[in-house]
């Protein structure tokens, strides 16, 4: 009965492609499967982007001690759709300077790459669209491509506010996809394989009670940390968003965009989320896999979109608690302290995977990652005592 | 050490997040249409006419001495004198107001109007649900939709209102006692009335 639940998408999809086969040629089948599971994919994380507007706007609101939307449907659920009509039927301005072709693509390359990268994330067992060899390189190779649509964005709107939250946001994206790539690849160091399906099974065991999620080692945790930080950076989430940054430069790249262009570039930044959190449940929480062995009964799908609401849950939790960082904090955040950590981080995965099990493999790694932690921790919060500014040329 | 901080202020919004649930007094907000705050006895919107008694058209206070529509920095009243003229409140045969019109998307709710106005005619509202669809005709309000009893007076402004209608019976019954010693003759001097202050009346 669990495994038929578990199966259950899977033999639906397999039912549909044989029943449409009867009317078409048998040389479709691939492309009928294929086309089924982006149109799930595509439903299942709309929904989610919808659902997830409505609870950001809720959490943020509990955090702030107010009540959030609640006037549209019972709770405020039908939120989503009002919103959804306004940013429809609202007017399309383009700016009369605005590099026309470039400012209608912008949107469209940022939404169609973040909805690429869905394909390679198992979202349960045997639930995958493709399940390439080098999956986690096509996710890198995809997703760099939303920083050539900000760019995009940022360059045709001929707006200083957008061309300046264009370079804030390719500065970022950039320093920020070093120690991003740099904590994935511990990831492929111990699971041998680039394959999101293969990394999902290599977590799938249990000892004792135990799963065996990368998480659960220094390196693991150390990685999921610095993955999660930089996946913050990338998806341009708070305290990372300067490139938006409301209060300095308004809307940053998409200040001129508006109605349904502005919907896609939020759709596009918040699938962006989901794609790489969805990863980061891949790499370090076991994918679909349960988090204890009395738990196997739940169908696997469920355990993924719980990780990621969970993981969603987070990511708005520290909206509402940070405070934006400023550029040269960022800067120095990802170069001095998240890049080192990330290369230590290597070395300790490279330790764990040839010391012999035991205790002293677990101590020698946390201490090194921990050493590493306070030392380069301690140099970044450090008081220069840099003294009376001189201006040379101002005065 | 790094991300203490962080740890710190995590705890902080977690706990404001979970007590709003638990603890209704942190939700400050009033859901306005629903719930609302009773006026403060100093609010004030827009201004209206007291009339005295149960007819508007005979109770209204104002004569249409036209000192509002003067003194209006934004110029928003429009006042019309009637030909003819008709008893006021003392008794006294005093013009009444033709056409007594303010435009609320000129008001700017200063209340020079109410302080300049020597019979205590024009008050400020605080009713403040006024938007409608017409823009032009809806926000210029008439002679009957500007008059109001002195009750409604009294049930917003309660303070003052009480102090309006002590000083307007004390003119009252100083006036009176002015007529009646006049009929009496010059010799007798008019006593200062000084009545406890008579419930409102026209």
């Amino acid at each position: 009965m669990a495994e038929k639940l578990d199966q259950i998408f899977v033999q639906a999809k397999h039912e549909l492609v044989r029943w449409l086969l009867c009317h078409v040629p048998g040389a479709w089948a691939e492309v009928l499967s294929a086309l089924l599971s982006i149109a799930t994919l595509l439903v299942a994380f709309a929904a989610l982007f919808a659902l997830t507007t409505l609870l950001e706007r809720k959490g943020l609101g509990r955090i702030q001690n107010r009540y959030g939307p609640n006037r549209v449907g019972p709770f405020g659920l039908l939120q989503p759709v009002a919103d959804g009509i306004k940013a429809l039927t609202k007017e399309d301005v383009v700016p009369r300077a605005a590099d026309q072709v470039v400012h209608f693509i912008a949107p469209l390359v940022l939404v169609v790459p973040v909805f690429l990268a869905l394909a390679v994330l198992p979202v349960g067992r045997n639930m995958v669209v493709v399940d390439l060899d080098a999956g986690l390189l096509f996710f890198f190779a995809v997703g760099a491509a939303t920083e050539l649509s900000v760019f995009m964005a940022g360059w045709s709107s001929r707006n200083k506010y957008s061309l300046l939250g264009a370079m804030r946001a390719i500065a970022q994206m950039i320093s920020y996809e070093v120690p991003l790539i740099l904590s994935a690849v511990t990831v492929v160091m111990m699971a041998g394989s680039l394959s999101t399906v293969r990394i999902v099974e290599v977590q799938a065991g249990f000892s004792g009670w135990l799963p065996h999620w990368h998480v659960l080692t220094p390196w693991g945790l150390a990685g999921f940390l610095l993955f999660l930080i930089a996946a913050a950076a990338e998806a341009n989430r708070c305290p990372f968003d300067l490139p938006e940054g409301e209060s300095e430069i308004i809307a940053g790249y998409y200040i001129e965009y508006s109605g349904f262009k502005f919907a896609l570039f939020f759709l596009g930044e918040y699938i962006g989320l989901f794609a790489v959190s969805g990863l980061a449940i891949t790499l370090f929480l076991g994918g679909w896999t349960a988090p204890l062995p009395f738990l196997q009964w739940v169908p696997s799908y469920v355990w993924f979109f719980l990780k990621l609401l969970s993981l969603i849950a987070f990511f708005i939790w520290v909206r509402g608690t940070l405070p934006r960082l400023r550029m040269d904090q960022l800067m120095s955040f990802a170069w001095k302290f998240m890049l080192p950590l990330s290369l230590i981080n290597l070395l300790a995965a490279g330790l764990w995977r040839f010391l012999p099990e035991g205790l002293t493999r677990w101590a020698f790694c946390s201490l090194l990652l921990a050493a590493a932690y306070i030392g380069l921790g301690r140099s970044l919060v450090q008081r220069r005592n840099l003294g009376r500014r001189t201006y040379r040329f101002a005065e | 050490m790094l991300g203490e901080g962080i740890i710190k202020g995590l705890a902080e919004t977690g706990r404001n997040f979970l007590g709003s649930y638990f603890e209704p007094d942190r939700l400050v907000t009033v859901q306005y249409p629903e719930e609302r705050l009773p006026a403060p006895e100093a609010a004030r919107t827009f201004p209206f006419l007291v009339y005295d008694g149960d007819d508007w058209q005979k109770g209204l206070r104002c004569v249409a001495c036209q000192i509002c529509e003067k003194e209006c920095p934004p110029q928003c009243i429009y006042i019309v004198k009637d030909i003819t003229k008709k008893p006021d409140y003392i008794g006294k045969l005093q013009f009444q107001p033709k056409v007594f019109d303010i435009d609320l998307s000129v008001c700017m709710s200063c209340q020079i109007c109410v302080e300049v106005c020597p019979f205590d005619a024009i008050k400020m509202d605080v009713e403040f649900e006024l938007s409608t669809t017409d823009r032009f005709g809806r926000l210029l309000l008439h002679k009957a939709e500007l008059a109001k009893p002195n009750e409604y007076y009294h049930k917003i402004h309660p303070a003052e209102a009480a102090e309006v209608d002590a000083r307007l019976a004390a003119e009252k019954a100083k006036a009176l006692a002015k007529t009646q010693a006049d009929a009496a003759g010059k010799s007798v001097s008019p006593k200062p009335a000084l009545k406890p202050p008579a419930p409102a009346s026209g």
